[in-house]
């Protein structure tokens, strides 16, 4: 049995082969992506000749540009509203003890463990009604009130952290709860708005679902959305298919190789503490 | 939240804050405390923008939902009302019945698997004390958590081609005759899509396992190992306990990624071959947007999130420490 091996060699190589199962797909991927275009590629070979030029012409063909502006743009219209509403909320909740918080709360769990599929139609019908079908907004809008049960959620830990004489100082000095909360709390709060940012911008690019249903049209989706489309119109062609859905799974590879380290961390305490 | 919007500790939480209500019956605050109570009560306008973006956006939709599956409605023209009828179908219409066990065969994919891999390789890795092996092994089993499921998709549609790199590796073997195109196999199609769920989960559960191993006290094993305790015994009785919590996140994100998995499922056979792969939540996308059974649609949607919910709650009491 695996456990009774001694020595650290098999240990090693046991992660190493875990740790090759995570990556071998995208290698396979990226194998097939520098072969010559229009050639049938096998599942995965070392390329001989390289065509590092398919890139550029995938990055075209899937618009990449208009993507990453799309995606960024979504990401900015998300992030910093809901990131600052659920810190408000649970600043209410958690300090300012505000009446009927507790059952505020508890309505917010409900929505905690429900899964998107039983809003998506709803909502589809509600833009459509607002007249927001189809459009950014009525993307980002959603994504804001869907992130809500976990983002103050996250962000109520954090304030229950905080002693309450901090507040009751600042209030003897004069402070409104405003003030308190811009001056003192939210500073305070850096590092926990920090990781649930982190955990906001991944869930928001790789929104799927509801950026399918609510954008017909594949350029103003996240990047996740948009693969749906690219798929669908360059599914034979192997070549690209491979270097275009690369392409769009890459910028959040390289944000996480940049800040892996808090990613990681942002993450585990994401899943531990919810 | 795609990967950790599943959620470990709400119910437990929930509880918890009846109970401490419980306890401390709110204390009614003596005259004169109006105008305090009068500031409490201001502190609302903080909570507030939450609140309405909440209601309108989530809570609206899921009372919506629930209202749009007591009708018959084709999206455009006037719904009739028609009773239990739409969840009776969930249960007696074979593709819609075989869809939610297909959601529970996954589990065994998407949750069971990765959790024992993940065991198993982080209670071994345990003694590994190469800080470079470790790092580089974390980012690598991190990768798969932050691509898109819709992406992990693409890639394993790839490896199961019939030109993709798991018949290569079968075929470099001799196995030839097990080279078939997976995704477009009636029997090996949903295990497939399971493959690409453990891909996903077990990356995760591995680094959190590995990050629970490493607060368990080390005296528990050194006294373990002087009691003369095996390795078996060691991860029975240090490991297993130190890790319940740990597990029981594991356990409730993967599940719930798999019961309402989409994504992949989407992306990778949209439910083919036939129904072979059909799950909840791509019925409820096909039933509205492509069928227009948008009454019918919403009915799996709540049969699913009852299921969800009927499955978590009873976990998370059982993972909950003692």
């Amino acid at each position: 049995m695996l456990t009774r091996l001694k020595d650290s060699t098999p240990k090693t190589l046991l992660l190493g082969g875990a740790a090759l199962f995570s990556v071998f797909p995208l290698l396979s991927m990226l194998s097939a992506a520098l072969q010559p275009q229009g050639s049938s590629p096998a599942g995965f070979s070392i390329p001989t000749d390289p065509q590092w030029h398919n890139f550029v012409d995938a990055w075209d063909v899937a618009n990449i540009t208009t993507l990453m502006r799309s995606s960024i743009i979504l990401v900015v219209g998300v992030v910093p509203v809901a990131v600052l509403i659920a810190s408000m909320a649970a600043y209410a909740i958690a300090q300012l003890r505000i009446p009927l918080g507790k059952v505020f709360f508890l309505l917010l769990l409900l929505g905690l463990t429900l899964p998107y599929e039983i809003v998506v139609v709803p909502l589809y019908y509600e833009m459509q009604g607002l007249g927001l079908l189809n459009t950014r907004l009525g993307l980002i809008l959603p994504l804001i009130g869907l992130n809500m049960p976990f983002a103050v959620f996250w962000m109520r830990t954090h304030f229950m952290s905080v002693p309450a004489e901090l507040s009751e100082s600042s209030a003897i000095d004069g402070a409104g709860p405003w003030q308190a909360f811009r001056r003192i709390q939210l500073p305070l709060a850096v590092p926990a708005i920090a990781s649930l940012a982190v955990l906001m911008f991944l869930s928001t690019w790789n929104q799927f679902l509801l950026a399918i249903v609510l954008i017909d049209d594949p350029n103003k989706r996240t990047m996740a959305g948009a693969l749906q489309g690219f798929v669908g119109a360059h599914s034979t062609d192997v070549v690209l298919l491979n270097a275009g859905a690369l392409l769009i799974m890459a910028p959040t590879i390289l944000v996480f190789l940049a800040f892996q380290r808090y990613f990681i961390q942002a993450m585990l305490a994401g899943a531990v503490k919810g | 939240m795609s990967t950790v919007d599943g959620l470990a500790g709400p119910a437990a939480v929930a509880e918890a804050e009846l109970q401490a209500e419980r306890r401390a019956p709110r204390r009614r605050r003596a005259g004169g405390a109006g105008s305090r109570r009068r500031a409490r009560w201001a502190g609302w306008w903080f909570a507030l923008p939450a609140l309405v973006m909440y209601v309108v956006f989530e809570l609206y939709p899921i009372v919506t939902a629930v209202q749009y599956s007591f009708y018959d409605w084709d999206g455009i023209n006037l719904s009739t009302p028609v009773g239990l009828d739409n969840y009776v179908r969930v249960f007696t219409e074979p593709q819609l019945l075989s869809s939610i066990v297909h959601a529970f065969i996954l589990v065994i994919f998407f949750s069971v698997v990765p959790v024992l891999l993940a065991l198993v390789i982080a209670s071994i890795v345990r003694e590994i004390r190469s800080a470079v092996a470790g790092g580089l092994a974390r980012t690598l089993l991190f990768l798969p958590q932050i691509i898109p499921g819709a992406a992990a998709a693409i890639a394993w549609t790839w490896m199961y081609a019939p030109d993709g790199a798991v018949n290569q590796g079968l075929r470099a073997f001799g196995l030839d005759a097990l080279a078939r195109p997976w995704l477009g196999d009636f029997t090996w199609a949903l295990p497939a899509v399971g493959i690409i769920g453990t891909w996903l989960a077990t990356g995760l559960c591995t680094l959190l396992l590995m990050s629970g191993i490493g607060k368990i006290d080390t005296s528990l094993y050194e006294a373990a190992q002087l009691d003369g305790a095996n390795r078996m015994q060691q991860f029975r009785n240090v490991t297993l306990p130190g890790l319940r919590q740990e597990i029981g996140v594991c356990v409730t994100i993967t599940i719930i990624a798999a019961l309402a998995s989409f994504d992949v499922v989407y992306m990778s056979t949209q439910g083919g071959p036939g129904y072979s792969t059909q799950v909840p939540g791509v019925q409820v996308y096909q039933l509205a947007f492509t069928e227009n059974r948008i009454g019918q649609s919403s009915a799996v949607a709540v049969v699913l999130s009852l299921i969800v919910l009927a499955v978590i709650l009873p976990l998370q009491r059982l993972f909950r420490e003692r």
